[in-house]
């Protein structure tokens, strides 16, 4: 019985299912990349205007502060506070919204609450922030999140 | 221990534990303040406080897949590893890096760290489990190009088996797959698509050709089935991973901005992700069943035969859980996922290092087994550690199906925070969970001591070898 499925049919087996599906993935990332741009909302990222250089300030300053160690983004993250792909439109599509949130969290927080840090950004850092989340909550997710609670 | 080079694994499995302790403690702090909001608050808030327990996590795996390459290689090539000296020197480079990256993550506000490491330059930070410092990243790579020098050139020197070939196809994957972590282009959704490149196929992929291999060798070790049988169950069970984990990895395109037919890619394959994990079940008991000859070291049997049963639980059956598209339009981004997340770390990446480690460390030490006190308390801290990981992700489970019923599949959902308050019985029970874990975790610790000192009053382990009897003869 053993010799009738050998050692090396199970080699060829992974050096040729890995080598296929390799492939396969590739070709499909090929697809999606080609795709893309008519889900993505790239044409918001170009650099020479002014949208666009907020969207990118935003996103750096996302990064610089890790805001993706407390709250999700598109549903990644942690799950220490809110979705935030969608809070553009939890707060009514308001831009001003976020930025008053962002602005009045008490530096010291709340007695046995969790509470969001207090950062002290200036008011065009918040210009960019806002905007980085609006464009994310353009993106075409399929869909998701079931509804606006995120 | 067979050859001499292969003691550089030992301070790589002490810096691993050490890392371990500090990942729990930080879990710890995670889990309280997930009740007590303010715990720790503003000095060492909830985001600092993860990417520490994250980072540690990750870091102490690596460490411990370099330490368990360094000492399986030489055994697997029958040479000595081509420079142990560059191996020592690695270590210390890996060590000051972790190190420095985790003080300056508590030290500094994170914006600062990102400006002191010149982020800006080349902007890789701020991104769930790649926080680290560009530097960082650049030294992680250094490192791993020199590990990866020094174990091929052994292999290529040495006698090639399939442990050794698929160990080092999977840490060569596992270093090339890392440097799509230097790309991070300002378009959200490819930032997304690539990044998956290294957390998923990380570990639904060549991580699984590592915790293979260290399985196989084990195995090998210590039942005494012949090896012609273990690499070819070895071989298919790493075939069956990649085949299915390569496309699989669409089960993170639904929500991302992917076109929608990742739906129907993603949730056929990774449903079938589960397999390879099943036939490691398989392949262990049967492995086991089949031994011919009984191990004096019976805790690392144990530990293998957990990794094999709980990465199944964990990656198997908690990711088949969620892994379907209409399933995880609810789940995706919930308590779900972390429960999936921690036991299948555990079950898996966790537990296969331990089994090696717990093979190897009396080896590196001298003798073949520890005491059977040292054993005794070992299998306690398995138990301990397993069932209270059990526990935390039944909790989490409980607390995510709470979650997204109220949140996202009533009529009537609820704003996020006031549903974690509703559940927050749950995030107590866990963390009640979390403080078993780190008792077992210091038992485990303790062992090692144990074993130090009946070793040094020349308390024997169990019964020599010969001397049991033989069960497969
Ligand atoms: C004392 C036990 C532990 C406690 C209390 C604990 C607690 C936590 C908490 C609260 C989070 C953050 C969840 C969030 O983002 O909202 C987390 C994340 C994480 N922990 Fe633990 N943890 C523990 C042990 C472990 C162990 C043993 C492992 C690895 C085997 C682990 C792996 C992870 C991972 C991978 C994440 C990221 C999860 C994700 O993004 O889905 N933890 N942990
Ligand atoms: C040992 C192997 C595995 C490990 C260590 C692991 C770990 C993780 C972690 C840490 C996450 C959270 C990532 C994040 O923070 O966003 C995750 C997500 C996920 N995993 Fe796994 N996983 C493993 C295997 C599997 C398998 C075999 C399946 C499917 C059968 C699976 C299905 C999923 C899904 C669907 C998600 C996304 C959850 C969401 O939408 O929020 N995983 N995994
Ligand atoms: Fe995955």
């Amino acid at each position: 019985m053993a010799q009738v499925f050998t050692k090396s049919m199970a080699r060829n087996i992974f050096y040729g299912g890995s080598v296929f599906f390799v492939l396969l993935f590739l070709a499909l990332t090929l697809d999606t990349s080609l795709t893309l741009p008519e889900r993505d909302q790239r044409h918001q990222l170009d650099p020479s205007t002014e949208v666009g250089q907020r969207i990118a300030e935003g996103k750096r300053l996302w990064e610089h502060n890790n805001c993706i160690g407390c709250h999700t983004l598109l549903g990644e993250g942690a799950y220490f506070a809110p979705e935030l792909g969608n809070v553009y439109t939890r707060f009514g599509n308001n831009k001003e919204a976020i930025k008053a949130f962002i602005q009045s969290r008490p530096a010291y927080g709340i007695p046995g609450r969790r509470s969001m840090p207090r950062f002290n950004f200036s008011d065009a850092e918040l210009d960019a922030i806002a905007e980085f989340l609006k464009y994310s909550s353009e993106i075409n997710t399929a869909g998701w999140p079931p509804n606006k609670q995120g | 221990m067979k050859y001499r080079s292969q003691a550089v694994a030992r301070p790589y499995f002490i810096a691993a534990i050490g890392l371990f302790l500090a990942q729990i403690v930080f879990g710890v702090i995670l889990g309280i303040q997930y009740v007590v909001g303010d715990f720790l608050f503003p000095e060492i808030p909830f985001n600092v406080a993860r990417m520490v327990h994250t980072n540690t996590l990750i870091v102490w795996i690596l460490m411990g897949f370099m330490g368990a390459a360094y000492y399986l290689i030489p055994e697997e090539t029958e040479r000595e590893l081509y420079s142990p000296l560059l191996a020592h020197v690695m270590f210390w480079v890996f060590l000051a890096a972790a190190a420095l990256t985790v003080a300056g993550y508590l030290i500094v506000p994170y914006a600062r760290l990102a400006e002191l490491t010149g982020n800006d330059i080349l902007p890789t930070m701020g991104r769930e489990f790649l926080e680290q410092p560009t530097i960082t990243k650049v030294g992680i790579v250094i490192v791993a190009l020199a590990f990866l020098f020094n174990i091929g050139m052994t292999v290529l020197k040495g006698r090639k088996t399939a442990v050794s070939l698929v160990m080092l196809i999977g840490l060569l994957g596992l270093a090339l797959l890392f440097l799509f972590s230097f790309y991070n282009p300002t378009n959200l959704v490819l930032d997304k698509y690539y990044w998956w490149w290294v957390v998923h196929l990380w570990v639904e992929g060549v991580w699984e050709l590592i915790l293979g291999s260290m399985l196989a060798f084990v195995l090998i070790k210590t039942t005494g089935v012949d090896r012609e049988v273990v690499e070819k169950w070895l071989y298919v069970i790493i075939a069956m991973a990649l085949i299915t984990g390569l496309v699989g990895t669409g089960h993170h395109y639904f929500w991302i901005g992917a076109p929608e037919y990742w739906q129907w890619w993603g949730s056929i394959f990774s449903a079938l992700e589960p397999l390879p994990f099943f036939m490691m079940t398989v392949f262990a008991f049967n492995m086991v069943n089949q031994r011919r000859r009984n191990h004096p070291n019976r805790a690392a049997v144990l530990w293998a035969l957990g990794t094999s049963v709980l990465a199944f639980i964990g990656a198997g059956v908690w990711g088949f859980l969620h892994t379907l598209a209409p399933v995880n339009f609810y789940t995706h981004g919930s308590q779900i996922t972390a429960a999936h997340g921690h036991m299948a770390f555990f079950g898996a990446y966790v537990l296969i290092n331990i089994t090696m480690i717990s093979y190897a460390m009396p080896l590196l030490n001298g003798r073949e087994a520890n005491s059977m006190r040292s054993q005794v308390l070992e299998m306690w801290s398995f138990w301990l550690m397993s069932v209270s990981m059990v526990f935390i992700t039944l909790f989490l489970t409980g607390a995510g199906i709470l979650q997204v019923f109220l949140q996202r599949f009533t009529d009537t959902p609820l704003p996020f925070m006031v549903v974690q308050e509703k559940i927050a019985l749950f995030y107590w029970l866990r963390l009640i969970s979390g403080l078993v874990f780190l008792g077992g975790l210091v038992v485990y610790i303790t062992s090692f001591f144990v074993a130090a000192r009946d070793a040094r009053q020349g308390i024997a382990p169990v019964a020599k070898d010969a001397e049991l009897a033989p069960v497969n003869p």
